[in-house]
C-alpha cells in the first residue's frame, strides 16, 4: 500500500513537472526573409522575456515562401504554428483546412474595430464580407513610390519641365504626370532613367505593380464576390491602366525585364531612376545612409490618381495565422492575445513594423516617424488587393502570362491580353464550378 | 611453389566457408540496391502514372476522382505546352550542339603535348564542378546591362540580353554551353587518346591532308563516344530547370520542366502535372531510342 503511494506521488510529480514544461513552449512562426521579418524576431523575443514562450520567426526568400508554405501545408506538417502568410493565401488556407479559424477570437477582442478597415478586409476576412475570419492583420503593406527630391527640386530642371509640358514639376497627382516626369528625366545618354517598376512575373510582383494602375484608372480585376470577370477584367478602364503601365516601362533603365523590390531600391541607391515603386515595407533601407548614399534626397509619395480622379494602391503585407496542424495552438493564441494588446502594437510600430491598429496608424508620433509613414498612412485606406480565391496561384500565372509579353516583350495589344485573361480565368473558375451557384 | 599455393589454399578455404558464398556477396551487394530502386524511382513512378488519370490536387482535401484521358487530352491540345515544348525544342538544338562544337574542338586542342596540360585540362573542367544555381547567378550578373562585364567586354553598350525576349534564351543557352562543354570535351578526349598512333603514321606515309584524316581516321572512331555524349546531354538539356529559371522569368525561356514546377509546386495541379511528367518522360525516352540505336549502328560498323 505504501508503496503504492510512494508511485502514485512520483507520478503526480512526474505529471506536474511535465504540465510546467509544457508551460514553456517553443513556438515557430512563418515568414518570407526580410527586413520587417528581423523587426518581428525582435519583438517576440521581447514576448519570450515576459512570458517563458519561445519564440523563432523563420524565413525563406519570397520567390520560395508560397511554395514552402504549401509543401507544408499539404504534407498536413506542423513545423510552423504561426504562418504570417500573403492575402491572397486566404482563401486556400480556410476553405482547405489549413488555418484554424480565428472568428470568435476576432469578435472576443473587437478587432474589427482596433484594426485599420482595408486589413481586416484583405488580409482577415474569407469569403469577403461573411464575418469569418483567419488572421490577424501584422504587417500593413502597399505600393508606394520613392522619388529624387534633388532632381525633381533642380531649379534647372524645374525650368525645362515648365517649358516642355506646360505645368510644374513637383510630386504627380496623375499617373499622366508621372508618365511626363517619366519622360523627361529618361536621359539614357547621361545614364539617368525615368521610372523603375515591377515586371517580375514569378510571383505577384509584375501583377502588383499592374493592378496599381488599373484600380487606379477606374478598372477591376473582376467581381470578387461573384466570380464575373468578363467585362469588368477588360474593360476600357482597366485597358487604359495596363497601357499606361507598358508606357512606364519605356522609361525604366535597361535590363528591368524581371525586377522586384531589390531593383527597384537599386534604382534609387545607384543614382538610375527618378521615381520608383515599391512596397513601404522596403522602404526603410532607403532612407538609411549606410544602405542608400542618396538617403538625404530621397522622398516618398502615395500612388497617383488615374484620369477619373479614383486612386488606389495595390495591397500587400500580411495577416498572421494558426496553422490547424500545430500542436501548439494554445500557445499561439495566447501569443496572438499579446500581440494585439494597443502597447504591443505601438512596440511593433517602433521596431519598423507597418502596424494595422487604427490608433497607432492615426498618431502623429507614427506619422512623423520617417519621411514615408504619412504617405503610409493615406495609402493604407485607399487599398485594393488582388483575388484571394483558392486557386488564385492558378489565375495569378495565367494573368502573368497573358500581361508580361504585353508589357516587356511588347507583344499584341493590351486588349488583347486582358481579353485572354479573360478567356483563361472564365475558364479556371469553370473548372472550380464557381459560376453553379 | 606449388606446396606453397596449396597450404595458402588450404588454409583459405575454411575461413571462406564461414564467411559469405558468392551468393551472398552478390545479394548483399544487389538487394539493398533494387530495394533502394524500388522504393524510391520504381514505386512513385507508378503512382504517380495512377494520379495522372485523377483529379488530384495535393492541396485539396478533396479526394482524387478518376478522369481517364482528360489530363493528357488537355495537355496535349493546350498551345502554352506546346510553346513549352518549341521552347524546349529550341534550347536543347542551341545548347547541345554548342556544347558539342566547343566541347569537341577543345578535345582537339588538347589532344597533344604541351607544357603544364593536365593544369589546364583540370581548370577547363571548373565550371562543370560548379552548382547550376551558382553559375546561373553568376552568369546573371555578367549579363547585367548596367555592370556586366560582357556587354562592357563585346561594347555592345546596354544591350539586356535577358529582358529581351529574342535573346533571352540564347544567352541562357550560351551559359549552358560555358558549363557543359567541359564535359563532351572530356569524353572527346577519352575517344581520341584511344585512336591508335600508327593508324595516323599511316595517313601521314599515304601523305593524306590534315580534313581527310579527320574525317577518316579521328571522327570514325571518336563517333560512339561522340554520340552517348550527346545522349547524356540532350536528355539533361532536355529537363534544364535550374540554371533557366535562375536566370530569365521570360515567358520565351520557359521551358517545360519550368511550367512542369509552376503546375506542381505553385498550383498545385498534381494530377495534371504528373500527366505532362509522363509526357515529357515519354519524349525523352524517345528520343533517347533513336539514339541509342544509331549508336549500335555506329559500333557495328
Amino acid at each position: 500500500m505504501r508503496k503504492n503511494l510512494k508511485l502514485l506521488l512520483a507520478g503526480a510529480a512526474f505529471t506536474l513537472a511535465g504540465a510546467a514544461s509544457a508551460h514553456a513552449e517553443d513556438l515557430t512562426i512563418f515568414w518570407a526573409e526580410w527586413d520587417p521579418a528581423n523587426y518581428l524576431q525582435e519583438l517576440v523575443n521581447e514576448y519570450a522575456a515576459e512570458s517563458g514562450d519561445t519564440i523563432t520567426v523563420e524565413t525563406t526568400p519570397w520567390s520560395d515562401f508560397q511554395t514552402k508554405t504549401f509543401a507544408e501545408f499539404n504534407a498536413h506538417g506542423d513545423a510552423y504554428d504561426m504562418v504570417v502568410g500573403d492575402s491572397q493565401w486566404l482563401g486556400a488556407g480556410a476553405t482547405q483546412g489549413h488555418y484554424v479559424d480565428l472568428t470568435d477570437f476576432f469578435n472576443a477582442n473587437k478587432l474589427n474595430d482596433v484594426m485599420a478597415p482595408a486589413t481586416v478586409k484583405y488580409y482577415a476576412e474569407y469569403p469577403g464580407g461573411s464575418g469569418k475570419y483567419w488572421a490577424i492583420p501584422l504587417e500593413g503593406d502597399a505600393v508606394g513610390w520613392a522619388y529624387r527630391k534633388d532632381w525633381f527640386e533642380d531649379p534647372k530642371e524645374k525650368d525645362a519641365f515648365k517649358a516642355k509640358y506646360g505645368y510644374d514639376l513637383a510630386i504627380p497627382e496623375t499617373y499622366a504626370q508621372l508618365r511626363d516626369i517619366a519622360e523627361f528625366f529618361y536621359r539614357p545618354d547621361e545614364k539617368k532613367y525615368g521610372v523603375a517598376i515591377y515586371t517580375d512575373n514569378s510571383y505577384d510582383a509584375m501583377a502588383m505593380g499592374v493592378e496599381s494602375a488599373i484600380f487606379s484608372y477606374g478598372g477591376e480585376l473582376g467581381d470578387y464576390a461573384t466570380y464575373k470577370v468578363d467585362g469588368i477584367t477588360n474593360s476600357k478602364e482597366a485597358i487604359a491602366g495596363l497601357e499606361m503601365y507598358k508606357d512606364l516601362y519605356k522609361f525604366t533603365p535597361p535590363g528591368w525585364g524581371k525586377t522586384f523590390f531589390i531593383e527597384d531600391n537599386q534604382a534609387i541607391t545607384e543614382g538610375l531612376a527618378a521615381m520608383s515603386m515599391n512596397f513601404f515595407a522596403f522602404f526603410p533601407p532607403l532612407v538609411n545612409k549606410s544602405t542608400n548614399p542618396n538617403a538625404d534626397v530621397t522622398g516618398f509619395f502615395a500612388n497617383p490618381a488615374g484620369p477619373g480622379g479614383q486612386r488606389f494602391a495595390a495591397l500587400g503585407g500580411q495577416g498572421i495565422s494558426i496553422v490547424s496542424y500545430s500542436k501548439k495552438q494554445e500557445a499561439s493564441k495566447k501569443f496572438l492575445e499579446w500581440f494585439i494588446k494597443d502597447s504591443t502594437q505601438k512596440r511593433w510600430a517602433e521596431l519598423g513594423g507597418y502596424t494595422a491598429s487604427q490608433a497607432v496608424l492615426k498618431s502623429p508620433e507614427f506619422q512623423n516617424a520617417t519621411p514615408y509613414n504619412k504617405a503610409f498612412y493615406d495609402t493604407m485606406f485607399m487599398v485594393k488587393d488582388f483575388w484571394a480565391t483558392p486557386e488564385y496561384a492558378e489565375i495569378l500565372d495565367q494573368f502573368n502570362q497573358n500581361i508580361y509579353p504585353y508589357v516587356v516583350g511588347d507583344k499584341g495589344t493590351a486588349q488583347e491580353a486582358l481579353d485572354k485573361t479573360v478567356k483563361d480565368w472564365t475558364a479556371t473558375f469553370n473548372k472550380y464550378n464557381r459560376y453553379s451557384n | 611453389m606449388t606446396s606453397l599455393a596449396t597450404k595458402m589454399d588450404s588454409l583459405a578455404r575454411p575461413a571462406q566457408r564461414s564467411g559469405l558464398s558468392d551468393l551472398g556477396i552478390r545479394n548483399l551487394f544487389i538487394i539493398p540496391t533494387v530495394l533502394f530502386l524500388i522504393v524510391f524511382n520504381i514505386f512513385p513512378l507508378i503512382y504517380s502514372l495512377g494520379y495522372s488519370f485523377t483529379d488530384f490536387s495535393a492541396s485539396a482535401n478533396a479526394p482524387a476522382n478518376f478522369v481517364g484521358l482528360r489530363n493528357y487530352r488537355e495537355l496535349l491540345s493546350d498551345e502554352k505546352i506546346w510553346a513549352n515544348f518549341a521552347i524546349t525544342a529550341k534550347y536543347v538544338i542551341i545548347s547541345v550542339s554548342g556544347q558539342m562544337i566547343v566541347g569537341f574542338g577543345l578535345a582537339l586542342l588538347l589532344n597533344r603535348t604541351f607544357p603544364m596540360k593536365g593544369l589546364v585540362t583540370t581548370l577547363l573542367l571548373l565550371p562543370m564542378m560548379m552548382s547550376a544555381a551558382v553559375v546561373g547567378l553568376f552568369w546573371k550578373l555578367l549579363y547585367d546591362p548596367s555592370w556586366g562585364i560582357i556587354n562592357y567586354a563585346l561594347g555592345l553598350g546596354d544591350f539586356a540580353w535577358l529582358s529581351n525576349p529574342d535573346a533571352a534564351l540564347f544567352a541562357i543557352a550560351i551559359t549552358d554551353i560555358w558549363m557543359w562543354a567541359p564535359f563532351v570535351m572530356l569524353l572527346s578526349l577519352a575517344g581520341l587518346s584511344a585512336v591508335p598512333k600508327y593508324l595516323y603514321e599511316a595517313a601521314a606515309i599515304d601523305r593524306a591532308g590534315a580534313w581527310y584524316t579527320f574525317r577518316r581516321i579521328t571522327l570514325p572512331l571518336v563517333a560512339p563516344i561522340l554520340l552517348i555524349a550527346l545522349i547524356f546531354r540532350t536528355m539533361e538539356a532536355f529537363k534544364t530547370f535550374d540554371i533557366a529559371y535562375i536566370m530569365s522569368t521570360q515567358p520565351t525561356t520557359e521551358v517545360i520542366a519550368i511550367r512542369l514546377y509552376k503546375q506542381a509546386f505553385q498550383q498545385w495541379d498534381t494530377g495534371k502535372s504528373c500527366a505532362l511528367a509522363y509526357i515529357v518522360l515519354i519524349m525523352v525516352l524517345a528520343i533517347t531510342n533513336i539514339y541509342v540505336k544509331y549508336l549500335n549502328k555506329v559500333k557495328e560498323r
